[in-house]
């Protein structure tokens, strides 16, 4: 499928178009400056359909502007009477077949891409060996994003992490009204339904950073404000990122006095909703990371003076409409003060959003996350190795295991984590790249 | 609009004049003035939009005024301005091109015009009794069913309201075509603005009952406790998007297919030709509306149907291309050879060419499921629809008004102010809408009251309001000329384009009874076969007899009223259901009066007709 695109693009000189399409936007948000497998597939699909169109444009115009011109009444023929044409059934066949041959080819690939996206079955190494799959559960609700890793025991909401030339798949359902999931430059969107069927897409960042993701279902007051981030970071600060989320129990004394007074006010007042943690409780955004975030609330600075106004105003006039607004609780200033400092002190790892741009590639191939099956080289060792092009379908060498895994991924629901990172260790050695 | 015999009457007998008349040519007066009233609410409320995203992070809407206001728009333009502004067009003209006295049904013509006009105040007095809808023109479920307020709720049931009325609209003409032609007037000799308005009834007639039963679904949901589409207690909220769609893309071709047909009339009549491929025109009309029943899920790609069903609506969808492309070349090569004559109606034919084929190449575009998942709900299918509802819909309704304005009034437009309109408007949407393709693509999402600095959108954002404020001045620039040209009160003959069709025979405007003898059409364009072969007037095929014309009555406005009142009580429930019984009753007993009552109508007889000349356009 591939080549077949790359032969079209020499033909058309589409690198023209995507340089002039390129010019456009942000490359955090924008769909023409795409930074994932996903978005690259959709963008050459538009500029493919974009020259199509472009052709068929250009016909009718030099048509139109011609008839304009050439037929246009001149002074002193007003009494001409031109020939009443019936038509010509040649040249009816000729609009007829073209179009309908220009839009044959554009519908090959289209029904190829359809198909492509949405396949989330186990991407496979060159030798043809299934990899394990990262599944997350992504729960929409008014008007914040929450997101759990299956089977890692990591829940997080608003930023969601994920490691570079891997594929991600998700799996996305609604808690109120629907929604839709669109990180431009990774992925095209899909619906987050309410109703029970859970839809499943892939994403994959094929280079570190922060990517902006918005809401695109009218889904209440503040549905302009229901932005989420996706934090692509290596593989390696990936699997340390995790390891580091499922160290956290929520029980952790923080170290200032004041933090530690917070930390009771907040059990006492938002413990209900707020998880730290992983934990099942998606009632309010888990908040196990919430001092590493990007943006508060999805899209406010994250600065003291945004976080005091949100918790003593609930968001009213931040997030019209969101559900906070509701809850009970009544903090004195002193209290508020507080519960900041401990809200401040929840970092527990040192992979954050910065880690997405500061150019540290650390390479691993995640085995260390799924023990049971796992397979590839080392589990985070920290190589500190920034070549980017060092991707796992490179690296991840041919593997006695292969047998097993037909159904990787869905085999490992169930099996407890960290019970066996030695055994990752002990597998990385023997598959470690030439 | 008043002619000088009206205002000789005085306000109070020509308002119960209107509110009585079953007379094709005063309901299409009563539709245009409702549909340019409520073309003209949705254009504040684009206004109010515009101003809105003129800067990021602005703060002149509220969040939840602003989502009340994108849903009005969207429902004041589709529902009650561009639907009602054609069946102003349909009504002024369809019969007259038949060469039939007056619709089918002429009482329920009156009941339609009524009915979409309660149906419209009653949605629109939701601004003052606290809050409009606000879950969107498409009003998904379960936002709709959650929405707090009465908003959807006079969506629900004002919607249903005008709904009959366009139900019953599609109905007449449908009989009305294929019942009232004049001795000649085969099918394949229709005019194409007779004929898409045909297909487009058709469209009507098997598109609303959807409509009809997902808004009782919705409102036995708000009012009444059902669970259709809450997903908590075992609904299925994507059921609503399939009924609406199922409706509404059907809806997109129930708009533009008249607008076609006005394109098919006005660019021959200034080309001087008979349309190119006029058969291959009728076909490729039927081929469009057959297909636009069966590409609905194109708008839900995203909704997680899967790839199959995705990939058989995206290929569903690409077929409806070839069509219109037809169409397209077909209209090039009625201009090929022509002589055309650069009038406002045409510049306006002229103006929709280039830009109906740009909303075509992005509809092709998005009819690309896989790539659908980047444009849909971005502002780039802002931008593909309103391509093809402004610079399609909107653009042909105008070239309508303004060519037929000599036939309904008797007046003609100021030339001069038509061309300053054009130039305006249409400089001002191309600004307003060309870069918002760009803007969804760059990651702006419809529907965003707001958006954050630093994303780069501000630029587009600005420009586009800036268009905007083009299109307005366009639009008052109208105003001032219906008003100047209705002051003035010029009259000009019944021919005053030297047109082809057969209501261009019979004086400006037209006598009530229309066709003084029923006229004898010999081909398609029969007005240009008479000026060509015989002596420029059509002949007649029946001798002078009398015409038997229907009664005025008072019965289809209070039928309507009585739904409107109902509405109030089925909404507000409790004390209020006193005014459900009252509505109900008000309809009911109009229609048990209107069942049980003989009324034959009456005649105009020979000896009156014989005293009005040869009943030409001379």
């Amino acid at each position: 499928m591939k080549g077949w695109m790359s032969r079209f693009k020499a033909v058309f000189a589409l690198t023209v178009m995507a340089l002039i399409l390129s010019g456009c936007g942000e490359s955090f948000l924008s769909a023409l400056q795409p930074s994932g497998e996903g978005a690259s597939m959709l963008l050459d699909l538009m500029i493919l359909s974009i020259v199509i169109m472009l052709f068929v444009f250009v016909i009718v115009m030099i048509i139109y502007v011609f008839v304009i011109f050439k037929f246009r009444q001149k002074k002193g023929q007003e009494d001409i009477v031109p020939k009443q044409v019936e038509g010509s059934h040649a040249l009816e066949t000729l609009w007829t077949v073209i179009p309908i041959i220009l839009l044959l080819i554009l519908a090959v690939p289209t029904i190829q891409y359809t198909f492509a996206l949405a396949d989330t079955s186990p991407e496979t190494t060159e030798e043809g060996e299934e990899l394990d799959q990262i599944w997350v559960d992504v729960t929409g609700s008014q008007y914040w994003w929450h997101f759990e890793y299956r089977d890692l025991e990591v829940t997080t909401s608003q930023e969601l992490y994920i490691p570079t030339d891997r594929r991600v798949n998700l799996s996305m359902i609604s808690n109120d009204v629907i929604h839709s999931f669109w990180v431009p430059t990774i992925q095209g969107k899909m619906d987050v339904n309410p109703t029970g069927n859970k839809n499943e897409m892939y994403i994959q960042a094929e280079e570190e950073g922060v990517y902006w993701g918005k809401c695109a279902e009218l889904c209440g007051p503040s549905h302009s404000l229901m932005d989420f981030k996706i934090v692509a970071v290596s593989p390696g600060e990936f699997e340390q990122w995790v390891e580091d989320m499922q160290s956290v129990s929520g029980e952790e004394e923080p170290e200032s006095e004041t933090a530690q007074a917070g930390q009771q006010v907040f059990a006492d007042n938002c413990m209900s909703c707020h998880a730290i943690g992983s934990s099942p409780n998606k009632t309010g955004p888990n908040l196990t990371n919430f001092a590493d975030r990007e943006k508060l609330a999805g899209v406010f600075d994250m600065n003291e003076e945004n976080l005091r106004e949100w918790i003593a105003t609930k968001g009213e006039e931040m997030k019209p409409g969101n559900s906070m607004m509701d809850a009970p609780y009544d903090l004195s200033d002193e209290e508020i003060n507080q519960v900041m400092e401990y809200l401040m002190t929840l970092s527990p790892s040192d992979v954050t959003p910065e880690s997405a741009n500061n150019g540290v590639y650390e390479d691993s191939d995640l085995s260390g996350l799924f023990p049971e099956e796992s397979e590839g080289e080392g589990s985070g060792e920290g190589e500190g190795n920034s070549d980017s092009e060092g991707n796992n379908n490179s690296e991840s060498g041919s593997d006695s295991e292969s047998g097993n895994n037909e159904s990787s991924g869905n085999n490992s629901e169930g099996d407890s984590e960290g019970s066996s990172s030695e055994n990752s260790n002990d597998n990385s050695d023997s598959n470690s790249d030439e | 609009m008043s002619t000088t015999a009206n205002q000789k009457a005085g306000i109070g007998s020509v308002l119960w004049d209107y509110l009585t008349t079953v007379d094709h040519k005063k309901i299409a007066i009563l539709y245009l003035i409702g549909g340019m009233f409520f073309f003209l609410v949705g254009g504040l409320q684009a206004m109010l939009i515009r101003i809105q995203l003129i800067v990021p992070e602005n703060e002149f809407l509220s969040a939840q005024f602003y989502n009340e206001v994108l849903t009005m728009h969207g429902t004041t333009m589709i529902f009650l301005a561009a639907m009602p502004l054609l069946f102003a067009l349909m009504n002024a003209v369809l019969p007259l091109q038949i060469g039939a006295r007056d619709v089918a049904f002429p009482f329920v013509n009156a009941l339609g015009f009524w009915l979409f006009f309660f149906g419209g105040i009653f949605l629109n007095i939701s601004w003052f009794t606290g809050g409009a809808p606000d879950a969107g023109w498409t009003a998904y479920a379960p936002l709709s069913v959650f929405s707090e307020g009465h908003g959807v709720d006079y969506y629900s049931i004002g919607l249903q309201i005008a709904g009959f009325g366009t139900l019953m609209a599609g109905i007449n003409f449908l009989v009305t075509v294929i019942n009232m032609r004049a001795p000649g007037m085969t099918y394949m000799r229709m005019p194409l603005f007779t004929w898409t308005s045909f297909i487009a009834s058709v469209l009507i007639l098997f598109a609303f009952p959807a409509l009809t039963v997902g808004l009782f679904l919705l409102t036995f949901d708000r009012l009444f406790g059902a669970n259709f589409f809450n997903p908590d207690m075992g609904g299925n909220a994507i059921i609503w998007e399939h009924l609406f769609w199922i409706f509404g893309h059907p809806e997109v071709y129930i708009l533009i297919l008249p607008a076609f047909g006005v394109f098919s009339e006005v660019i021959p009549a200034f080309a001087k030709k008979r349309l190119f491929g006029y058969s291959s025109m009728v076909f490729a009309t039927i081929l469009i509306a057959f297909l636009g029943f069966m590409v609905w899920a194109h708008h839900m790609f995203t909704v997680g149907l899967g790839p199959i069903a995705n990939s058989i609506f995206a290929v569903a969808t690409m077929a409806i291309a070839v069509p219109t492309g037809i169409k397209i070349f077909n209209w090039l090569f009625t201009l090929w050879g022509g002589q055309i004559r650069m009038t406002s109606p045409m510049v306006f034919a002229l103006g929709f060419i280039p830009t109906f084929t740009i909303g075509g190449m992005t509809g092709v575009m998005l009819a690309s499921a896989a790539a659908d998942f980047q444009y849909h709900d971005s502002y780039f299918v802002v931008a593909h629809f309103h391509y093809v509802i402004v610079g399609g819909v909107v653009l042909g309704i105008f070239a309508g008004l303004i060519y037929w304005w000599p036939k309904m009034f008797g007046t003609l437009l100021n030339e001069k102010l038509n061309h300053w309109f054009f130039w305006l408007f249409f400089i001002g949407f191309h600004l307003t809408f060309f870069l918002q393709h760009f803007l969804g693509l760059m990651g702006m999402p419809r529907r965003y009251w707001t958006y954050l600095e630093g994303q780069n959108l501000d630029l587009f954002n600005l420009i586009s309001t800036i268009g905007a404020f083009f299109m307005a001045v366009g639009t008052l620039v109208f105003l001032y000329n219906v008003v100047k040209t209705q002051m003035k009160g010029e009259k000009v003959s019944g021919d005053p384009w030297d047109a082809r069709t057969l209501e261009w025979s019979i004086p400006s405007p037209p006598p009530f009874y229309n066709f003084k003898q029923e006229p004898l059409v010999r081909g398609l364009d029969p007005l240009w076969i008479e000026k060509m072969q015989g002596n420029g007037k059509i002949q007649p095929a029946e001798p002078l007899g009398d015409i038997h014309m229907p009664n005025r009555s008072l019965t289809p406005f209070m039928i309507s009223l009585g739904l409107f009142i109902a509405g109030f009580g089925i909404m507000y429930q409790g004390g209020m259901w006193v005014l459900a019984g009252i509505g109900f009753a008000t309809t009911l007993g109009s229609m048990l009066y209107r069942s049980l009552k003989d009324d034959i109508g009456y005649h105009v007889h020979k000896e009156e007709l014989e005293e009005e000349g040869d009943g030409s356009n001379g």
